[in-house]
């Protein structure tokens, strides 16, 4: 166990608190949200879209650092977590415990005040299933872990565009399950590269539970899965014909990569076997972005 | 009783930039439900108008 050393805390930083924000993921939740309040219909009001949108950021942030007060046992374990606030004994754990609490109450409020009750309702519920389900249950529980907790990430552009209309559609549910079906041929790349470490940490992932043989194939399915699902928005309405390029472009490229790591060796403990995933999960981030950018695009100028 | 916690100027420092931080971060808050509130009002009295 690490030594938390009350000297070390009393000289954490206001960036070691931001840390446990998980700014990444933020800004990644930032980014869809944007897309989602953009692509729904009406002029809406600006300062209360940002208002909105910040309260989705900060409730990512609150259940980033509700996730690493619970698994601070896990974050000491893996190289990737280490460094993080908790296990590196820059915060205590109690102190994320009340940050996550007091940040996902406050985003919920404002939500609230900006937006409204069904917004706010998807934002507490969205925060409970990440901080709850996904954390203190499915990741330690079963290997479909992220598949099911992979909801929490995929809804933020379905609660920004309940935010400005105060109603859902296909549309946003579509955005929402592009992300749900993109989340697990994304994380089981990076699983493959760090099976050691999610099995040294007793983390069911995919690789460690089923081998990287199967890992392989799930990715590969689910790559079928979400190309089609990507094009998708085209037959709404909500892409335009740049979005039909760059979805059949971009979903075939990716269905291309999935099948590169399917007939590799990934994950098997060769490090040069190792590229293919890694290719893809560079290129996952990519194609996400380039989705969502070009329906901001094609909504935000329309 | 126990011994009272003496800290070291750099640990008093750390502690005030933190507070510093929080302190902008209650005005920021504090800020936003401002113009969320009078962004509805405006938007209702909009409404009054219209109507």
């Amino acid at each position: 166990m690490v030594d938390f050393s009350a000297s070390h805390q009393r000289t954490s930083s206001a960036s070691d608190y931001v840390a446990l924000l998980k700014p990444r993921v933020m800004s990644l939740v930032v980014f869809t949200g944007l897309v989602g309040y953009v692509a729904a219909p009406g002029a809406g009001d600006w300062v209360l879209g940002f208002a909105a949108i910040f309260a989705i950021a900060v409730a990512a942030g609150a259940s980033g650092a509700l996730n690493m007060w619970f698994d601070s046992d896990i974050d000491q374990v893996m190289t990737r977590t280490r460094t993080r606030p908790i296990p590196s004994g820059r915060v205590d754990r109690e102190e994320a415990l009340m940050l996550g609490l007091t940040l996902s109450a406050l985003s919920v409020v404002t939500m609230q005040l900006a937006a409204g009750l069904l917004a706010a309702g998807l934002l507490a519920f969205t925060i409970f299933f990440y901080a709850v389900v996904y954390t203190m249950w499915l990741k330690r529980s079963t290997p479909q872990n992220i598949v099911i907790g992979g909801l929490a990430g995929a809804l933020p552009p379905a609660i920004a565009w309940a935010a400005k209309t105060d109603s859902l559609t296909l549309e946003p549910m579509l955005l929402v399950a592009i992300i749900f079906f993109w989340t697990p041929p994304h994380f089981w790349a990076l699983s493959l590269l760090q099976k050691n470490d999610y099995a040294a940490a007793k983390v069911p992932m995919l690789p460690v539970t089923h081998g990287a043989r199967a890992t392989r194939v799930q990715i590969f399915a689910y790559s079928l899965l979400l190309a089609p699902l990507a094009f998708a928005p085209v037959f709404t309405g909500l892409g335009g014909m740049i979005y039909a390029i760059v979805s059949a472009l971009g979903g075939a490229f990716f269905v291309f990569l999935a099948f590169r790591v399917l007939r590799s060796n990934a994950g098997e403990g060769v490090a040069v076997e190792d590229k293919q995933a890694r290719n893809l999960f560079a290129y996952s981030i990519l194609y996400l972005f380039a989705l969502f950018a070009v329906i901001l695009a094609e909504r935000g100028f329309a | 009783m126990s011994e009272p916690v003496v800290l070291t100027p750099e640990e008093l420092k750390a502690r005030k930039r933190r507070n510093l931080w929080l302190a902008w971060s209650i005005v920021a808050f504090v800020l936003l439900v401002f113009a969320v509130t009078v962004s509805k009002m405006q938007a209702l009295s909009l409404l009054g108008i219209s109507q």
